[in-house]
């Protein structure tokens, strides 16, 4: 059956791939928790930043690591922009309604990536990318272990700029209370868009993070949309440490449940595991009471 | 609209389009509406009406197309008894999954993301479960006599959707109705306050869901009809919650002709757009995306919102009257 | 004819009230034959969509630069494009329109379910339909008298793959007793898998295990490790080529290096684009896989012109530049572009200017006879043929040589 010898390096598989989810699911619990909008338009922007991270090592040559570095404020903008001059005023303050505009963003990014880019997968060969670390039996892929390192940072400085920064108490107030938040003089409109920025930010540091071992096509960032739904509820909606202890835990347990049940079956380990948070502790691990 | 009289013109309406046209790429393009809006209509009961956003329609619909499927080609049943029975499964699905989700109490998005997980599992237990036939999926033999469900021409399949349609359009009307229905429509205003007028709001949502559970499952079970092959990502996709739930947000939500009146608009765009876009891969969708974030931008209580707008303007105020197509 | 133009006329054609159904008239001298190519060019399959639509338009450029269908006068053959979306109803409403619009026939679907699906509405219309790569066995088990298949089905590529794998094997001095099978969960993968866990034992070699995997798969990490602790002499991968090329960088990765890569239908294996792109990962797999035929000047001079047009020169594009010929083939002894004539002339059809290592082509129940799978291999940065001998372009290196 399953041997000892490949639990550790399972483990620590489980572990960092959820790194990687759970910057997807950063990104989404802060738009969640104070937009209170479920955004479909998360999978196809992760799309569009990966194009964003090929490009810039294709055409420009730039690591992806680097690409980061302007990539991130690059999104931020498209996010902000997004939010602040698309969804927000086409939805009338209606949530319907920007569940309908998400999803038409959603088809549109898609599309346009298809109909420019056509539908080869496309993958970059970092010279890097093969090289591994290894701990006793596992062999960890470098790329992996950077992104962990690089999430666990991102998370942490997230973590303390929503504490400490006035921005960051601002989107607090405006997720906690809009309507007090507002009269206390805050501009909502854009502390929403802010918050969209930042969820999409965060999104083109994930793609830096991934694209030395993934691959990149019009449908890439689909894969990885519903796993941060399922964090985003685990971790309690708006919780950044929840998002971060989430996505750890998720990715332990689609390691484990794909060990045993085998990686198709092994898939519902995630979604059952959401189930019973969601029956059982709505507010999730780290989230204020529902 | 009072009473069953727009309901009876409309289907008349319909009815008499295969004779006026013999054309079967418009049949198939109606048959494609119709299914999405029967899919909508059990969406509409309990996300219109009742206000509770399910993500996960494709739930209901998939069991309603394997049952049907998996009862003919493994047990040899009857065509049409296993499609009743698919109907009842879908209820019954419905019911669980109403009755879990409700009794922990979640209501909006924490519903709407149950559903969602609820109808994944469905799709990832299909898609290994030897019965179903898993990767490969099911495929109903080819036998075309209307006693096995499936017809020689394409009008016979449009007839019989347009009737599972039309007996929808009346369950929806009498919803709206009954008793029920306005407990349903006071949950979804305002749940506790309902609950405080002594309304069991728990049982009527399980009574809503149940109703629309079945409904899409008809949808799902005629599906199966329709193609003769269903695998699980066809029919626990995402992609049936996703129309299931489009069609009667762009129609007006918690109206009778909603779903209708949106599968009808969006497979119009659909087919507009490719032929404006010509051949080129991906760009008729974003023209489609655009149109619908457009369609939201300006009428974002769906066309049927928007008639109710329209036939504001043209009526003089007369006594002030409850707006019936709720935001 | 420009593609609006087309688009409008089909719609228009599709809502007018005198529809045509069933046209059985024959053409008049010179005017263009109408043939409907469909693939999923958007959604999930569109590279493949893509790739395959490439094949169908230089084959009927082709036909038409050569004079068209001569025994119609020289007349052109013009395609009628249709995306099947990557959905089964997608591909049904495009063959509808393209019955409407009065097609002579139609090729492709590439994917068996929307192959299922299309090839059976078209049978409504006795539209003959001609499947491209579609590999279920049900698509010529159903008695549709339409539907014929040029490329081979599940069971003949099971058998092929196992009986070249057993004479790679024992030519080696049989290396090789235990096997893993790594598949996608979805039609192809499922049913090769199944087919191929019966029958390996059969053949003498012990199944370790078989592990599905969904597409899209986000990583291979945990699988790698399964293969890397039961240690099998070979692997075989069955999947689509996303995930195709993340699991074998894995392996990579994890220093999983079996005796053998043996891959059945890998999405990758037999890939110039892989190969191109991870010359260390894609040494010396080895697929069984569609493969044109490597002493066929036309289908070199094809892969010429592709490679000139930086493109990748896939099994769609030349399966479905031999089914359009295929095709025109039959229209020409048909001597005309009824429908019914045209199912008869490829029933009796024995067509061998093809790309592809078949032999002349020889339908029976709608099956091509000949049409069988090829084993090639990754050796240096070329794709070589290792089996059949007779198409063969170099000998097979197994077990790998150890890094």
């Amino acid at each position: 059956m399953v041997s000892s010898v490949i639990l550790v390096p399972a483990l620590l598989n489980g572990l960092m791939t959820g790194a990687v989810y759970a910057l997807v699911a950063l990104g989404l619990t802060l738009i969640y928790g104070v937009l209170h909008i479920i955004n479909f338009a998360h999978g196809a922007l992760l799309t569009a930043a990966l194009f964003a991270a090929f490009f810039a090592n294709k055409l420009l040559g730039i690591d992806p690591y680097v690409a980061a570095l302007f990539l991130a404020p690059l999104f931020f903008g498209i996010g902000y922009a997004l939010q602040r001059f698309v969804i927000g005023p086409a939805a009338h303050g209606e949530d319907r309604n920007i569940l309908l505009v998400t999803l038409g963003l959603a088809v549109m990014i898609e599309n346009a990536l298809l109909y420019a880019f056509r539908a080869d997968t496309r993958t970059i060969n970092l010279s890097y990318a093969f090289d591994v670390v290894e701990i006793g039996n596992s062999f960890l892929a470098v790329p992996r272990v950077v992104a962990f390192g690089v999430v666990v940072a991102i998370a942490a400085l997230l973590w303390f700029a929503m504490r400490w920064t006035d921005t960051g108490k601002a989107i607090r107030a405006v997720a906690k209370e809009k309507l007090g938040a507002e009269l206390s003089g805050i501009n909502v409109a854009h502390i929403y868009a802010v918050t969209f920025g930042l969820g999409t930010a965060c999104l083109a540091v994930t793609a830096c993070l991934l694209i030395p071992t993934y691959y990149v096509n019009p449908h890439a960032g689909n894969a990885f949309v519903l796993i941060a739904f399922t964090i985003v509820v685990l971790g309690g909606m708006g919780s950044v440490a929840g998002a971060m202890l989430g996505g750890l835990f998720v990715g332990v347990v689609e390691s484990f449940s794909g060990l045993y049940l085998g990686e198709s079956l092994g898939q519902i380990g995630i979604f059952v595991m959401f189930i019973l948070v969601l029956l059982f502790r709505p507010s999730g691990l780290f989230g204020e009471r529902a | 609209m009072k009473g069953l009289a727009p309901i009876a013109t409309v289907a008349v309406l319909l009815a008499l389009v295969p004779f006026i046209t013999a054309s079967n790429a418009v049949l198939n393009f109606l048959v494609m509406a119709f299914l999405i809006a029967l899919a909508g209509q059990g969406w509409n009961i309990l996300g219109g009406y009742g206000g509770q956003y399910s993500f996960g329609h494709a739930a209901f619909f998939g069991t309603g197309t394997y049952v049907t499927a998996v009862l003919q080609v493994r047990y040899g049943m009857n065509a049409w008894l296993c499609f009743a029975l698919g109907i009842a499964g879908g209820a019954l699905v419905g019911a669980v999954i109403g009755g879990l989700s409700f009794r922990s109490g979640l209501r909006g998005s924490y519903f709407a993301l149950v559903t969602l997980a609820f109808a994944e599992v469905l799709r990832i237990v299909a898609s290994v479960a030897p019965i179903t036939g898993a990767g490969v999926g099911t495929l109903i033999k080819l036998d075309l006599r209307p006693e096995a469900f499936q017809f020689q021409s394409r009008a016979p399949f449009y007839w019989v959707l347009l009737a599972l349609l039309v007996v929808s359009l009346i369950l929806t009307r009498i919803i709206e109705d009954s008793r029920f229905g306005a407990y349903l429509v006071a949950l979804r205003e305002n749940e506790d306050a309902a609950k405080a007028l002594g309304v069991d709001t728990t049982l009527v949502k399980l009574g809503a869901m149940t109703i629309s559970a079945a409904i899409t499952a008809a949808a799902g079970g005629f599906y199966a009809q329709y193609f003769l092959f269903v695998d699980a990502g066809i029919a626990y996709g995402p992609w049936i919650s996703v129309e299931a739930l489009l069609a009667p947000i762009i129609g007006g939500v918690g109206t009778v002709f909603g779903p209708l009146l949106g599968a009808l608009v969006i497979r119009t765009l659909g087919e507009l757009t490719k032929i404006v876009a010509g051949d080129a891969p991906g760009l008729d969708l974003v023209i489609y995306g655009s149109v619908l974030v457009a369609v939201v931008a300006f009428a974002p209580r769906g066309i049927a919102g928007l008639i109710e707008r329209v036939r504001g303007r043209l009526t003089p105020p007369a006594a002030p009257s409850l707006e019936r197509s709720h935001g | 004819m420009s593609r609006d133009n087309l688009n409008r006329r089909r719609f228009l054609q599709s809502t007018a009230a005198a529809a045509l159904s069933a046209p059985s008239i024959a053409r008049a001298q010179g005017s263009a034959v109408k043939v409907g190519v469909l693939h999923p060019v958007s959604g999930a399959l569109s590279y493949s969509g893509q790739q395959g639509r490439i094949g169908a338009q230089l084959a009927i450029e082709d036909i038409n630069a050569a004079g068209g269908i001569k025994a119609l006068g020289g007349a052109k053959i013009e395609a009628v494009l249709g995306d099947a979306q990557s959905t089964p109803d997608g591909g049904n409403a495009e063959v509808e329109k393209m019955n409407s619009a009065g097609v002579a026939a139609i090729v492709g679907g590439y994917a068996s379910s929307i192959c299922l699906a299309a090839s059976q509405t078209a049978a409504r219309y006795n539209l003959p339909y001609i499947v491209d790569v579609g590999v279920v066995d049900s698509i010529v088990t159903r008695g549709l008298k339409n539907t014929f298949r040029f490329g081979p089905g599940f069971g003949v590529i099971a058998k092929t793959a196992l009986d070249n794998l057993v004479a790679i094997n024992d030519a080696a001095g049989k290396p090789a007793k235990t096997v893993m099978i790594v598949h996608e969960d979805s039609a192809f993968g499922s049913g090769l898998s199944k087919l191929l866990n019966t029958q390996l034992p059969e053949r003498g070699f012990q199944v370790l295990e078989v592990i599905s995997h969904p597409t899209p798969t986000r990583d291979f990490n945990n699988v790698a490790l399964k293969v890397r602790a039961q240690n099998p002499d070979i692997v075989i991968p069955a999947n689509y080529y996303n995930e195709y090329v993340l699991f074998a960088r894995t392996m990579q990765q994890q220093r999983v290096r079996p005796k053998g890569i043996y891959s059945v239908l890998g999405g990758a294996a037999s890939s110039y684009k892989f190969v191109k792109e991870f010359p260390e990962a894609a040494q010396y797999i080895m697929d069984c896989n569609h493969w044109f035929d490597p002493k066929n000047q036309k289908a070199l001079e094809l892969k010429k012109r592709i490679d000139a047009r930086n493109e990748f020169y896939t099994y769609e594009v030349y399966m479905n530049y031999s089914c359009i010929l295929l095709l025109a083939d039959a229209i020409e002894r048909a001597g005309s572009a009824d429908r019914a004539r045209i199912i008869g002339a490829l029933e009796n059809s024995t067509f061998g200017g093809h790309l592809m290592p078949y032999g002349p082509t020889k339908f029976v129940n709608g099956q091509n006879q000949g049409a069988a799978p090829v084993n090639t291999q990754v050796i240096g940065n070329d794709i070589q043929v290792i089996l059949p001998a007779s198409f063969a372009s170099a000998k097979a290196v197994f077990p790998m040589p150890r890094a």
